[in-house]
């Protein structure tokens, strides 16, 4: 049930953040093979009491974003993600390893993979690194 | 001062801007001054890009326009009265009067615009970027302050912006120690508080407009890899020489089946590395040379003035 009011206080500001929503309903979608209506994933956000409302607004936030897609089911609206949870990991760490071509001056990667010569001028480096000193 | 004169010192500075990007990207002390040189890149940049316009616009403008902006309203008005042609001036010198002209400001309009969608271009990818890690990234007590997201790859790096963030995949944590994480979180700060993003930009979309060029391409990558250093050089401050250039070394063979060896290998196909950059950075982390003297760095900071003011001035002063 509701619980007492510090508790709810305290539930209140976790989700206060509205991408802390997104990514929680997210969650909630792709665990799940089918898709769900807003009362369902309501019923899987239960430790975070929010109103259904709440939920059905991230829900058409999700979608409009192009995270999740939506089906009519009767009178309700059934979500499911878009695509895998792999898929989104690798678009966004493909963009930062800067192998889609001209988006590399978007972020600023530490440093490069190497191979060939260098490489081994690197495990060259690495080894004298580690043998000073130890560590 | 004269149009013809004015238009052979911007095409003289043009020229020698080019011929001193050539001269700087081979040069071996921008290593122990990454900060002096970028100043020069960029004045170089600034300075050619202006030369080479206008010395191309003052070529094209009528004889006896008092300034470039009475020049090309002159022309303005002469094309809209239909007489470009004026009679007793050869057609043919008319001609590539105004060829020049319009190449000028051909040019100026393609600055303008690669400029302006490399801008386009960036703040979308980090607009997705930002998107993406709200649903994927995570805290981690391991890396505090950063973004941790669940990939087996080696990979770290920063999206500036004003939210900024840092990201670190699974990979890069579990390839590098404590003291090495903390070196790389350090440098990545750098690169967010000193927005180097905006210094890369202007290179970034100079290579793009001008793929062919050589001297562009050499700028660009010259560039982004003083502010490599530059960051390195901040997170020293606070790091250990051996964390930093340690990690360095982790990441440049986490790719090709060295110590923690990345699951599938994407490192190692990405094979972007310009040769010896990698080592060019651990080599100058742990065999520090120090940084010329003060006079020399006035002298660079004079000069890199002088090559943006000089064309300024031929330009907006009347003649």
């Amino acid at each position: 049930m509701a619980g007492s009011p510090a508790t709810r206080v305290g539930k209140v500001t976790n989700v206060n953040r509205l991408g802390d929503l997104e990514r929680a309903i997210m969650d909630v979608l792709w665990g799940t093979p089918q898709s769900l209506t807003v009362r369902e994933v309501s019923a899987q956000l239960t430790e975070r009491d929010l109103a259904h409302t709440t939920v059905m607004t991230v829900l058409d936030r999700l979608a409009k974003k192009g995270f999740a897609r939506r089906e009519r089911d009767g009178r309700a609206w059934r979500y499911r993600p878009a695509a895998t949870r792999e898929a989104y990991v690798t678009e966004l760490m493909l963009t930062a390893l800067d192998q889609t071509g001209d988006r590399s001056a978007a972020l600023a990667r530490f440093a490069k993979s190497v191979s060939g010569a260098e490489a081994s001028a690197l495990r060259g480096a690495l080894d004298e690194i580690e043998g000073d000193g130890g560590g | 001062m004269t149009g013809p004169a004015d238009a052979a010192l911007l095409a003289a500075v043009a020229i020698g801007c080019v011929r001193g990007s050539a001269l700087l990207g081979a040069a071996r002390w921008p290593r122990r001054s990454p900060g002096a040189a970028i100043l020069l890149w960029q004045a170089l940049g600034l300075g050619g890009g202006l030369a080479a316009v206008g010395a191309l616009i003052e070529i094209g403008l009528p004889a006896g326009s008092s300034s470039v902006a009475d020049g090309v309203g002159q022309v303005a008005r002469m094309s809209s009265h239909g007489d470009l042609f004026p009679a007793g001036q050869p057609v043919l010198l008319v001609l590539l009067r105004l060829a020049s002209l319009v190449l000028g400001l051909a040019l100026l309009g393609q600055l303008c615009w690669v400029l302006l969608a490399s801008a386009i271009t960036v703040v979308r990818a980090r607009r997705r970027q930002r998107e993406l890690l709200a649903l994927l990234g995570r805290g981690d007590p391991k890396a505090p302050g950063a973004l941790v997201v669940d990939y087996p790859t080696a990979a770290a790096y920063c999206l500036p912006g004003l939210r900024s963030k840092i990201v670190v995949s699974v990979g890069a944590l579990d390839l590098l120690r404590p003291a090495e994480l903390a070196a790389v979180l350090a440098h990545e700060r750098a690169h967010l508080r000193e927005r180097h993003d905006l210094v890369v930009l202007p290179f970034t979309a100079l290579r793009r407009a001008f793929g062919w060029s050589r001297v562009c391409a050499e700028a660009h990558q010259s560039v982004a890899l003083l502010i490599e250093m530059l960051a390195d050089d901040r997170a020293l401050r606070a790091r250990s020489a051996r964390a930093l250039a340690g990690a360095l070394a982790r990441f440049g063979t986490a790719g090709c089946g060295g110590a923690g060896s990345a699951p599938d290998g994407a490192l190692a196909v990405s094979g972007a590395a310009h040769e010896g950059e990698m080592t060019a950075r651990v080599t100058r982390i742990m065999t520090p040379n120090p940084p010329p003297p003060v006079a020399v760095r006035v002298a660079i900071c004079c000069a890199a003035t002088l090559i943006v003011v000089v064309p300024v001035a031929l330009l907006v002063l009347p003649n």
